[in-house]
């Protein structure tokens, strides 16, 4: 009898949290894994336009970005307001891209430069001119396949 | 005194850790992914072509857009939003091919299809150094959009299948394969784009 009795005495037990460290370096583990740095700080303003018809673009190894837009706040009193072009960390002018197109080559498997994307990345308020000026360039560099980065909608208005 | 047993490290506070690490890059995280509209440019030219090849103007959906953000089309103000409806109209044309403000036909062998004709349609994009991306990227989609609507209506009235279930499909099957190039050479995307004006400035 003396079985049930110890039974009895007993409180509710404690919820064992022993495994809780484990379930949270588990979620720990899948957000660093999947986490991506942005490895370009943005130095123009870029807010991309908005399309229907988008296609996802994928093997990111294999896309450079170009970013068009007016300088951010803090860099407007040095490079003032104008449209510019930025490569890499850098403001670039349009004979830069070029040799930035170049370069990216040179990093790249030579068995996979033919699958090489530009996506440019301009801001939806910049003029299509200094598009229009990177496109004619990337012409003239044989990269002649380019993706417009644009945010998916389900409808476009005037 | 006799050797004292390592005292176990309380790890209590691990856990504690581990929340600090997670909620950091719980907000670090962003996981959208990139999107866009995929275009081809053109080769480059090494000298202007001295004859460039004519093009009838009734094959030439000429589409404009100035300083301020307006579109003309074949000469008339219309707006984006009826873009699309207008280019659809153009590229799949008269059905007959007599119609003489739609394009003209030309006979053509497709596999799977036999020798039908295909219309001479292109589509001309022309906008201003001062037009804003917004408004040449909302032009560029409506007319992907018109092509993909006109393949799109063409596939499920040949073949009974849409284009997505032709491209998932077209991996492992031949059939598939060929009947998505057909869908793509009845309806081939020409959209040619003329050097941008400079007026607005």
């Amino acid at each position: 009898m003396s079985k049930f009795k110890k039974k009895k005495s007993g409180d509710i037990p404690a919820v064992n949290t022993a495994a809780l460290p484990d379930i949270v370096f588990m979620l720990l583990f899948f957000f660093m894994v999947t986490t991506v740095m942005r490895e370009v700080t943005l130095k123009v303003k870029v807010v991309t336009p908005q399309a229907t018809e988008v296609n996802k673009l994928e093997r990111k190894s294999l896309v450079s970005y170009i970013y068009i837009g007016e300088p951010t706040e803090q860099l407007q009193a040095q490079f003032g307001t104008a449209d510019r072009i930025q490569l890499n960390d850098a403001f670039a002018t349009k004979k830069d891209i070029i040799p930035f197109v170049e370069g990216e080559r040179e990093q790249t498997d030579p068995a996979e430069v033919p699958l090489m994307t530009f996506s440019i990345k301009a801001d939806m308020e910049a003029e299509m001119g200094i598009v229009t000026d990177v496109k004619q360039e990337l012409r003239k560099a044989n990269a002649l396949k380019i993706n417009y980065s644009t945010k998916k909608t389900d409808k476009i208005v005037d | 005194m006799a050797r004292r047993a390592a005292p176990e490290i309380n790890a209590g506070s691990m856990a504690d850790i581990a929340f600090l690490l997670l909620i950091f890059f719980l907000v670090t995280t962003t996981m959208d992914v990139d999107t866009g509209l995929t275009r081809k440019l053109p080769p480059p030219i090494e000298d202007e072509i001295e004859n460039p090849p004519e093009v009838k103007e009734r094959n030439v959906f000429q589409v404009l857009v100035n300083a301020n953000n307006d579109l003309l089309v074949e000469g008339e103000p219309i707006l984006v939003t009826q873009l699309r409806e207008a280019a659809k109209e153009f590229i799949i044309g008269d059905p007959t091919f007599t119609d003489a403000s739609m394009p003209e036909g030309k006979p053509t062998d497709i596999p799977l299809l036999g020798r039908i004709m295909v219309s001479k349609q292109i589509v001309s994009l022309q906008n201003d150094r001062g037009t804003s991306y917004d408004m040449y990227i909302k032009v560029q989609n409506e007319l992907v959009g018109a092509y993909n609507e006109v393949r799109e209506e063409f596939a499920q009235r040949k073949f009974g299948k849409s284009i997505q279930q032709l491209e998932t499909g077209a991996e492992d099957s031949e059939l598939f394969e060929q009947q998505l190039s057909a869908v793509k050479k009845v309806y081939p995307q020409r959209i040619s784009e003329a050097e941008p004006k400079n007026v607005g400035e």
